[in-house]
């Protein structure tokens, strides 16, 4: 058995994890119950990404895990021993943005901007998803290549919640990065 | 969230046994829907135990020329399979009309069919809940339950389960496959599986506490038209208020399942005799001996009219 | 600076920066990630601990007994503060419920204790180890039970929309029973939940008798004398700081149980504390926009000129709570010699109603705008034309008082070519597949409010322009227009413009609400700038009044200064605030649109998605169309929530909102809103500041839900009253499926 953690020897207060966040080792020892999200926030004060729900309701959370984006609200942090995580700050930065934050930024893809990383995130590896040829609810043909569609996106990008109501601007984000990269 | 310890399993039994030995111990794998409830304390495992690196993350040939997905494959995986898409079309559909692409990518095959019921009031630790806290009452029946169940519920419990999923896996007669602490396997059809919740509505499905699922297997493709279609307040990220899976022959014969209206993916093998005479009649014979509450009752007509959109489409 | 003439012309009708579709200054920290929210504020105050607040688990009735020993055994906790520890305190300015304090529970989930820990899950977990014993009392729930007996009251949103209990003009009853052609229906709209994105969150720290607290709120300066109030501390004790806000929407207008909590949790642990409020906890804890039942009835002539209007509308709340405002726009926004209004206040205990985005006219024009629609159809009138027809230049109770600017048939008449509307059939007549597909119109109408707003202004030997004010940006693009604002006065390029918002250390300004942030709070930057523009000319030794600023040059006649001299003996510092006279009581200041909006109902489910929306806008001049056409997409895709999935659903045993988490209370996703267009009519409004602007953040949700809900109707043939229009409202409606 790898790894066990005194499940006879009562409880332990915190346990240590490794992984990479934004191509930085990250060695932390942590409560169990701690959360990727707060991991991230709390512990690493990486910030960027939000707490909106903290129940999986809203997607302000998302970061990629080895690549694929996942809500890391609902996940534990010590569940990813060796993981790469990328967060928004893993991204760009306001002097040096990635094509994607500087759509954003040019279509007005945001209003008070706490969704915001969550959106981003979400578009940047859901443009991979679709190069993938992972089907949605939208994909009207199943054996077919998927189609880079506004509604594919729409769909896509539903786990993202912007109660200031952009959206309409965030799919021109998303459309105009993805006609660039073709 | 209550305090617990955690560790990584290696291999199926050995997680089965880490369950075994520790009471209050629990699998977690996407976690998705454990974490949610664990916040919540509606779940207080005293242990987890990881299963995410037991290797069951695959989807294999079958010899009888169906397939076996493995416990860990993740929702997404599954959808975007190429002999899912192809021959058990139905499958991929559910799967891309629940949750989230994140929700999906982190999601797993047996999580799926474990998730707990959304009802509002399993969610609130403040109201009664005999899903939560066997004996307390069930606020939903005289409580809000637009969304809740109008058929299979008793009177200590009317909650949904809330998979899309499991939906097409029963319409597509599927099987779970588990094993044990003492490294013995069990096969149980996915009609067996989940239960209705009668006076023990804490019980969702047959699994022994330190049964874990490793595959759910499939039967070779059905073939004919396969149909998804998943009704819903909104247009995505929402729970189905009814959903029907359905796979239709070209003689007009086919198999249906309903999700969204009981305490388990819905199907009436009999009624699928009526298939052939439309909607009304099938739904009528799937829906009989309903009890909706005031809140909900429109599920019945809704069902009928869903299914009659799916028979449309599979004429057209 | 007082304004109390319309403005003539001045350095913003230049418009170099000033109306041009700009970037936001802020976007580049938003995009990253990098701009510091309440909660994330780690850098502020050394050492914080987390607090954790525990809700009541009964609506009304008192709290016996707490049992404490478990949580403050558990591992980590440092304090517990329960509602038992004091007597009830004071409430904030404007608010029904209290928030802390005493036995007496008013609603589900009010704040009755804070557990303080080392670390988030140690508080949150030794929260649960509470066990509360309560004494239930029974209560009020139910709207529809309570409204026969709601008495009169008059209401006041805070926002910009009221009315005394009951207004008569002419003869309604008699002009209504002769009127030829007459509508009288019933219309309901739901409880709601602002659901901003960033949960109420605050960092407190306390320094001796001083208080500081990291917030996320949309008006400090009623945030920072509720604190006073609370606390009963010196307002020179308190300081507020705010500078992102995570969406508002009237949630964040007032101090909540997160700010007091964090303060008491603070005291008691000797260390800084930071609380948020957790996701369920928000909707019942904090307030919402309450359910309505409102009553129109219209009379007209056959031509379809409005003799007899009247609008009636009944809300409940606590007992100290407001009304809903939902009759005030009819007032003004249609002609009709005869004229009745009125607002009905039951007692609820349910959690306290508030204002939400638009109070009053945003679910009063959801029923206003569809009984236009169906009397239209009475009539034989396009929904139009009979709006047209009833247009007025002078407020309809007092045709003294002329509309400062008014063009609704502007907007009404662009958006109907733009939008394709002479291509509307006869309802049910249109099919798109499996869709049955309809257009619908609304007016929207929404006022626009003048409220003093100050700010300060410096300028240094770098020719930087730094711009102070408390103004909070809650998404409404409030930077970059302040930003541009300064830019056009003192002649700077945008990238030479500091904005500092949100700290209560700040010129007080306007705050964000009530549509009334972007004028106001401009305005201001603009009165201190013209104070900065003198202190720059009087270094300069040049006469003030012939200095023109530009490309960072003061020049005056044949001379010409760089602007960063005039600070090359130090910083200068110019402070004002905009203060009005009576021209909003001379005039009346309203924003008009015309919102359209196309929709698809699933033939055989009745699962109704919207397809098209268009609003046409005119509300003076826009400062920066990029942000303000946010501003309005934003507010038609809340308004899609309302009409079609929003309810906060009510236990009408238990009496709380049952849905209380961003699952169960369905806010609009991406896949429900299609691409949205917003057209601007090029107007000014002299008379509203030297700005010329009004406000469009509201107005964009304002007879958006009618407009659908009329869809919905030219959709089907089906009219739904009462909202949100769900399926199972229309599914036995619609025609039979094979």
């Amino acid at each position: 058995m790898a790894n066990p953690t005194g499940a006879t020897a009562g409880f332990q207060p915190t346990m240590p994890v490794a992984f990479t966040v934004n191509g930085q080792a990250a060695n932390l020892t942590l409560d169990p119950r701690v959360t990727l999200l707060d991991a991230l926030r709390e512990h690493l004060h990486l910030t960027g990404s939000k707490k909106g729900c903290d129940h999986g309701q809203c997607g302000a959370c998302t970061v990629m895990v080895n690549g694929r984006r996942i809500l890391s609200c609902l996940n534990l942090a010590v569940m990813h021993e060796g993981a790469e995580i990328t967060t928004i700050e893993g991204l760009g930065t306001p002097e040096n943005l990635h094509p994607m934050q500087a759509a954003f930024v040019k279509h007005d893809g945001y209003q008070c901007g706490y969704c915001t990383p969550g959106q981003i995130c979400s578009s940047v590896a859901m443009l991979e998803e679709i190069k993938a040829g992972i089907p949605s609810h939208v994909t009207a043909d199943l054996t077919a290549p998927v189609q880079l569609t506004e509604a594919e996106i729409r769909e896509r990008l539903s786990g993202n919640l912007c109660r200031c109501g952009a959206y309409s601007n965030i799919v021109e984000a998303v459309t105009e990065v993805a006609g660039r990269q073709g | 969230m209550k305090p617990f310890t955690y560790e990584r399993a290696s291999a199926p039994a050995e997680a089965a046994a880490a369950v075994a030995r520790t009471p209050g111990a629990k699998f977690i794998a996407g976690g998705t829907n454990l974490l949610d409830l664990m916040k919540l304390q509606i779940e207080t495992p005293t242990h987890l135990v990881d299963v995410n690196r037991l290797g069951l993350d695959k989807i294999e040939s079958t010899p009888e020329g169906g397939l076996r997905i493995g416990a860990l494959v993740r929702n997404t995986d599954l959808a975007s399979d190429e002999r899912v898409r192809r021959d058990y079309g139905v499958l991929s559909r559910a799967l891309s009309a629940g949750a989230t692409g994140q929700l999906r990518n982190q999601a797993t095959t047996a999580g799926n069919l474990l998730q707990r019921t959304r009802c509002p009031y399993f969610y609130d630790t403040a109201q009664a809940c005999n899903k939560r806290q066997p004996g307390s009452g069930c606020s939903a029946l005289d409580g809000v339950s637009r969304q809740l169940a109008v058929i299979g519920s008793s009177e200590a419990c009317i909650a949904t389960h809330p998979s899309d999923m499991a939906v097409a896996m029963r319409v597509l007669d599927a099987t779970v496959e588990t094993v044990k602490a003492d490294g013995s396997n069990r096969a149980i059809p996915m009609a067996e599986f989940h239960r209705l919740p009668g006076d023990t509505p804490q019980i969702d499905t047959v699994l022994q506490g330190d049964e874990l699922i490793t595959a759910v297997t499939l039967p070779k493709p059905a073939g004919g038209k396969q149909f998804y279609r998943k009704v819903r307040d909104r247009a995505s990220y929402a729970f189905a208020l009814v959903s029907v899976a359905a796979i239709i022959q070209r003689d007009g014969t086919g198999k249906v399942a309903l999700g969204g209206v009981a305490h388990k993916p819905w199907r009436v093998e009999a009624a699928e005799a009526e298939l052939s005479r439309g909607a009304k009649a099938t739904a009528a014979a799937m829906l009989a001996g309903a009890k909706p509450t005031h809140d909900n009752a429109f599920k019945l007509p809704l069902v009928e009219r869903t299914l009659a959109a799916v028979l449309a489409d599979a004429r057209a | 600076m007082k304004f109390d003439t319309p403005a003539g012309t001045n350095p913003i009708d230049q418009l170099k920066v000033v109306g041009r579709a700009t970037d936001r200054i802020d976007g580049k920290y938003k995009t990253t990630g990098t701009a510091p929210y309440a909660y994330e504020r780690h850098d502020v105050a050394p050492n914080q601990a987390y607090g954790f607040v525990l809700g009541a688990g009964i609506p009304k009735g008192r709290v016996r007994t707490m049992h404490l020993q478990a949580a403050k055994a558990a591992p980590g906790v440092l304090a517990i503060v329960t509602t038992l520890d004091m007597p009830r305190m004071e409430r904030g300015k404007m608010n029904a419920a209290y928030l802390f304090g005493g036995s007496e529970v008013q609603h589900y989930h009010q704040a009755i204790a804070v557990v303080v820990a080392e670390t988030f899950e140690q508080a949150r977990d030794a929260a649960a180890l509470i066990r509360v014993d309560y004494d239930t009392e029974p209560g009020k729930f139910d709207l529809a039970a309570e409204a026969p007996n709601a008495p009169p009251v008059p209401g006041d949103s805070e926002e910009g929309s009221g009315g005394p209990p009951e207004e008569r003009i002419g003869d309604f009853e008699g002009a209504f029973a002769s009127a030829p052609v007459k509508l009288d229906a019933r219309y309901t709209t739901s409880d709601e939940s602002h659901a901003a994105m960033e949960p109420h969150a605050t960092i407190a720290a306390w320094q001796g008798d001083k208080l500081t607290l990291w917030t996320s709120n949309q008006m400090i300066a009623w945030g920072k004398g509720s604190i006073a109030k609370i606390f009963g501390l010196k307002p020179e004790n308190v300081r507020l700081d705010s500078p992102y806000v995570g969406g508002g929407f009237g949630s964040k207008l007032f101090i909540r149980a997160d700010a007091v909590l964090a303060a008491l949790g603070a005291k008691a642990a000797g260390r800084p504390v930071k609380v948020t409020l957790t996701r369920p906890l928000i909707a019942n804890n904090t307030t919402h926009r309450p359910a309505t039942i409102q009553r129109i009835r219209i009379g007209a002539t056959q031509d379809g000129r409005i003799t007899a209007i009247a609008h009636e509308s009944t809300s409940g709340n606590l007992p100290d709570g407001d009304p809903e405002t939902a009759v005030s726009q009819t007032q003004l926004l249609y002609a009709g010699a005869n004229r009745l209004t009125s607002l009905r206040l039951a007692h609820l205990d349910l959690p306290e109603g508030n204002a939400m985005r638009a109070p009053g006219e945003a679910p009063g024009m959801m029923a206003l705008e569809v009984a236009m629609d169906e009397m239209a159809e009475k009539l034989g009138l396009d929904p139009i034309e009979f709006r047209i027809r009833n247009d007025t230049q002078v407020d309809p109770e007092n045709h003294e008082r002329r509309f400062s600017q008014r063009d609704l048939i502007g907007c009404l008449r662009l958006g109907a070519e733009r939008f394709g509307w002479s291509k509307r059939q006869a309802p049910g007549q249109v099919r798109d597949g499996r869709w049955l597909v309809g257009m619908g119109v609304a007016a929207g109408f929404r006022n626009n409010l003048l409220m003093k707003s100050a700010a300060r202004v410096r300028l240094n030997r770098e020719g930087v322009v730094t711009v102070e004010t408390d103004m909070t940006d809650i998404g409404t693009g409030t930077y970059t227009i302040i930003a541009q604002t300064a830019a056009e006065m003192m002649g700077v390029p945008l990238e030479k413009v500091v904005v500092r918002l949100g700290d209560s250390d700040l010129p007080a300004s306007a705050g964000s609400g009530g549509q009334w942030g972007a004028n106001n709070s401009t305005a201001g930057v603009y009165a201190a700038c013209v104070k900065l523009r003198e202190a720059v000319a009087q270094k300069l030794g040049i006469n003030s009044a012939d200095a023109a600023f530009a490309d960072g040059q003061v020049r005056a006649g044949n001379r010409s200064l760089a602007l960063a001299d005039a600070a090359r003996d130090g910083e200068l510092v110019a402070e004002d605030a905009i203060e009005y006279g009576d021209l909003g009581k001379r005039y009346q200041q309203s924003t008009f649109a015309g919102h359209f909006v196309e929709v698809g109902v699933d033939a055989y489910t009745a699962e109704v998605r919207v397809r098209r929306m268009l609003a046409v806008c005119a509300a003076g001049r826009i400062l920066n169309p990029k942000s303000a056409r946010s501003q309005v997409i934003g507010a038609m895709t809340m308004a899609v929530g309302s009409a079609l999935t929003e309810k906060l659903e009510v236990d009408k045993r238990r009496g709380f909102f049952v849905n209380h988490d961003l699952a169960g209370y369905e806010v609009p996703v991406h896949a429900d809103i299609p691409h949205q267009e917003v057209i601007f009519l090029d107007e000014t409004d002299p008379i509203s500041s030297p700005m010329k602007a009004k406000g469009v953040g509201e107005l964009g949700i304002c007879g958006v839900g009618g407009a659908i809900g009329n869809a919905v109707y030219n959709a089907t043939g089906v009219r739904v009253r009462d909202y949100p229009i769900t399926l199972d409202k229309l599914l036995t409606k619609l025609p039979e499926t094979a």
